[in-house]
């Protein structure tokens, strides 16, 4: 038991995560339609950056190609249940494989350079990998997309165009990759992920193999992206191009920027406001990347912690903050 | 139409957009040269050029010549302008950091895209070339404005060449580049530099895109493919490599134009997205440039 | 130099834990360390000397693999290492502590020296547990003397309690040869009398090469000196055989 605790961060942090997780499979029964759907997406979307965090907020690692690794887990899910007839798990299970394998080998590639040149190269496999759906348009059907098959989106019997099931799913799916990332953050996985991006130097001289841990950080981190984008093109229904491209790369950025970088619970934060500021200011302007943009220049001008990140500095004064 | 003529087509297409692409790139080039960071809303200083261009030739309603004419001077004054306020606003408050600032840039993508979308619309609009005659070849006539581009896209860069090599403020840049802190000790105003190469990186965009809005109709989506073929071509001739940037500038938009006519654009486009990725992993510094020691 | 060679053979008994054969670094045209043979007996004090830009760093950098020759090899423990990676050489056993300060600055200082004790504790995927590596940490700074800073943040110490900090990270990954890069730079003389006892104390258990500008520090540690000097070794030998070189003085003094 203490070893989950511990696992866990703590009984203040797991008391926090576990509860977190607690009310958000009550509020289903309380939220009204449309914030139940919303609520869906934002938690799958959430798993999605809660995998960027794992690279971006934890290793130190700014990719601006995870469209890639989520659109490999949709395309690999969302094919196999329109060509090849397999239903739910298992169009889930190959879009994660397809996610992890596309990580693995941009990954290998791309954790040869560093800094600037690192973004442009990761920036270019998810160009190359967009450009690829449309080349394949006789099956990916490009921009236009396709909409998977309703006897596919099963899962053991359930109906996943149900509400009810999706948000169960949805919830599940985000519990699970948040306890990773809890795990992951407090282990002494997260430690040497977190000592690489504070000082690479000094960490490869205390004998560690830097870049096979980055290329470990970033294939957990494209398995919850691909995991995402797999959920979220069998759960919705429809798999289409621009889940592929470079604004799927931004827009997790964007989100753990928000929340809060290495802070486990940022990316759930980020995502959620991001989609409630769209929201609200949907009845102003319809163009909504206006306010991405906005909201990336004014995060990295005014407040380049996030939300969480900055609470976090002022809870624990002296580094020794109890929120993981 | 025989292979010959087909491909001289081909290749005089490829050498219109290898002229335009020289001088965007240039921009991008200058700018990670002298300041050591990749402006990602490079190609919406593009779009904006187009769109200005635009705005200046319908908005004056004069002879297609004198509208150009005026369009090629307002259109990167302005553009400029809107790029200085935004380094001065934005870039200098995060000190140029690399990483900050490709997302900063990101950003300013969005929004002068986004602020285009709401002002100007989603519509594609031409701009009327300055003069109208077709050079008639024995095979196919060609556009006389289309070889204006070619010569109007070298003398701009011989400009550009000049300006860096032979004035002051080209010294200055080329200091600041070599050394921004002994650049500082010899009372090199390196903010000021700073400043005006970022504005200058945009101009240029801006007149690579004036020139393209005669063939090219102004939309606002119209800086992705700029953006990205810059990329490549500031890769791929060297990170801050002036000459590397032209020579690469004209193989990729030739063998881009020539690929494309041929074969499937798409395929084009992925194979040169690859080669910048392998580039900048196997060879850093870039297919024309020098190892360092 | 007679005297000097004959008190090499006489003092060779000990294996020799690590060896360079004709160790070259060049930066363009510059030979920052030029073609050094070198070796260095198990459980000694060696000290490293030269005037500044002697190449000191950089030979030490070679040693434990930070950067890449020109030309030569290196032997540790009898095993040619000069293909591995830093961080496989740091698995076997040597360590480096740097001339410049080089911590995790956002961590404690409890926590800067968890890590140097994990990769060692580390089996497999399976860690060790954290109160074994909170104790383990707890002990080397105690050694360092760092034992009541333990929760303050790395980057909040003085400048000497970062030195010594480094050393204890050093003392963390329990090596068989610990480098140890101008450490006293920035100690108060109390803290340089403690630390000169700890290196004695570490010296029971590993091999210790010490680059020092201090001489008080040398002369009171060192079994036996090297002088570099433009990046070739100008002599070897005991701490008196090395004052009276005139070699040396001349080096120093500018002669
Ligand atoms: N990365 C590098 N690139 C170019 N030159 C270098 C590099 N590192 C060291 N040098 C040069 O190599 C020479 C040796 O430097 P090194 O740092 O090894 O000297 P040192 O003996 O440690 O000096 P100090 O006592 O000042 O620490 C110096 O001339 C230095 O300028
Ligand atoms: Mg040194």
């Amino acid at each position: 038991m203490s070893g989950v605790l511990a696992l866990l961060g703590g009984p203040r942090s797991a008391a926090l995560h576990l509860g977190l997780i607690a009310v958000l499979a009550v509020l289903q029964f309380v939220l009204a339609e449309y914030h139940h759907i919303a609520m869906s997406r934002i938690l799958v979307l959430a798993c999605f950056a809660i995998g960027f965090n794992i690279a971006f907020g934890y290793t130190g690692l700014l990719s601006l190609g995870h469209a890639l690794f989520f659109g490999a887990g949709m395309y690999g899910a969302g094919l196999a249940a329109q060509f090849l007839a397999v239903a739910g798990p298992g169009a889930f299970l190959i879009g994660l494989a397809a996610a992890i394998a596309t990580t693995l080998i941009a990954g290998a590639i791309a954790l040869r350079t560093a800094g600037v040149s690192f973004m442009i190269v990761t920036l270019m496999f998810a160009q190359a990998g967009y450009l690829t759906v449309y080349y394949f348009g006789a099956y990916t059907r490009g921009d236009e997309g396709f909409v998977v098959d309703a006897t596919m989106r099963t899962l053991f019997g359930l109906a996943l165009n149900d509400a009810t099931v999706r948000y169960w799913i949805a919830l599940a799916l985000f519990a699970v990759c948040l306890v990773g990332a809890l795990a992951v953050a407090r282990s002494g996985l997260g430690r040497v992920l977190v000592a690489i991006r504070e000082n690479e130097e000094r960490a490869r001289m205390l004998g560690y193999d830097v870049y096979r841990y980055k290329l470990t950080a970033l294939v957990i981190s494209g398995a919850m992206a691909g995991a995402a984008g797999a959920a979220y093109g069998l759960l919705f229904g429809y798999v289409g191009a621009s889940f592929a491209s470079i604004q799927y790369s931004i827009l997790p950025l964007l989100w753990v920027l928000m929340g809060g970088a290495g802070v486990v619970l940022g990316p759930f934060l980020g995502t959620l406001a991001m989609f409630y500021l769209i929201d609200l200011t949907s009845g102003v302007t319809t163009a909504y990347l206006l306010v991405v943009g906005l909201a990336l220049i004014a995060l990295i001008l005014f407040f380049p912690k996030g939300i969480l990140g900055t609470l976090r500095e002022k809870l624990g004064a002296r580094g020794a903050s109890w929120l993981p | 139409m025989d292979f010959g003529p087909f491909f001289l087509l081909a290749a005089m297409e490829g050498a219109v957009g290898a002229a335009v692409l020289a001088v965007t790139a240039l921009g991008l080039s200058l700018v990670f040269g002298v300041m050591r960071v990749v402006n990602v809303a490079h190609g919406e200083f593009y779009m904006l050029g187009a769109v200005i261009a635009w705005w200046v030739t319908s908005l004056l309603g004069v002879h297609p010549a004198l509208g150009f004419l005026a369009a090629l001077i307002v259109s990167p004054l302005i553009v400029g302008a809107i790029a200085g306020a935004a380094e001065r606003l934005v870039l200098t408050r995060i000190h140029y950091d690399p990483e900050a600032t490709i997302v900063a840039t990101i950003g300013m993508l969005y929004i002068i895209q986004q602020a285009v979308l709401m002002t100007y619309g989603p519509d594609a609009r031409p701009v009327q070339p300055p003069f109208d005659f077709r050079i008639q070849l024995p095979w196919f006539g060609y556009s006389g404005y289309k070889l204006f581009v070619i010569l109007a896209a070298a003398l701009l860069m011989l400009a550009v060449w000049w300006g860096l090599t032979r004035t002051r403020v080209g010294l200055m840049m080329r200091a600041t580049q070599f050394d921004r802190e002994t650049a500082r000790a010899f009372a090199i105003p390196v903010d000021t530099v700073y400043g005006g190469v970022f504005a200058v990186g945009a101009m240029l965009a801006a007149l690579g895109a004036v020139l393209v809005t005669p063939i090219q109709q102004a939309h606002y989506l119209m800086g992705h493919d700029p953006l990205l073929l810059s990329f490549i071509v500031v890769i791929i001739g060297g990170l801050g490599s002036l000459r590397g940037t032209v020579l690469a500038a004209v193989i990729i938009g030739m063998s881009d134009g020539i690929i494309s006519v041929f074969f499937s654009p798409t395929l084009a486009k992925i194979i040169a997205t690859l080669a910048v990725a392998f580039v900048l992993v196997w060879r850093p510094q870039g297919l024309f440039g020098e190892r360092p020691a | 130099m007679a005297a000097l060679d004959a008190q090499a053979t006489a003092d060779a008994k000990a294996p020799v834990l690590l060896r360079t054969q004709g160790l070259t670094r060049r930066f363009g045209g510059l030979t920052a360390v030029d073609s050094v043979d070198f070796a260095l007996p198990e459980g000694e004090i060696r000290a490293l000397i030269g005037p500044n830009g002697a190449g000191k760093t950089t030979f030490v950098s070679l040693l434990s693999g930070r950067i890449r020759p020109s030309a030569g090899r290196v032997e540790f423990d009898g095993r040619d290492v000069t293909q591995l990676k830093a961080h496989a050489r740091v698995a076997r056993g040597i360590a480096y502590t740097f001339q410049i300060t080089s911590i995790f600055k956002a961590m404690s200082a409890r926590e800067n020296v968890m890590l140097a004790a994990q990769r060692r504790l580390t089996q497999g995927l399976l860690g060790p547990s954290e109160e074994r590596l909170r104790a383990e940490a707890d002990a080397a700074l105690a050694r360092v003397g760092l034992g009541s800073r333990a929760d303050e943040p790395a980057g909040a110490l003085s400048y000497g309690h970062q030195r010594l900090l480094e050393v204890a990270m050093g003392l963390g990954l329990a090596p068989r040869l610990l480098i140890l890069d101008e450490p006293t730079q920035g100690l108060s003389d109390e803290e340089i009398a403690a630390f000169i006892d700890l290196v004695r104390d570490i010296a029971r258990q590993s091999t210790v090469l010490l680059i020092e500008h201090n001489m008080q520090v040398v002369m009171g540690l060192a079994d036996r000196i090297t002088v570099l000097d433009r990046g070739a070794i100008l002599a070897e030998g005991p701490p008196d055989a090395i004052r009276a070189d005139e070699a040396v003085q001349r080096a120093y003094l500018g002669g």
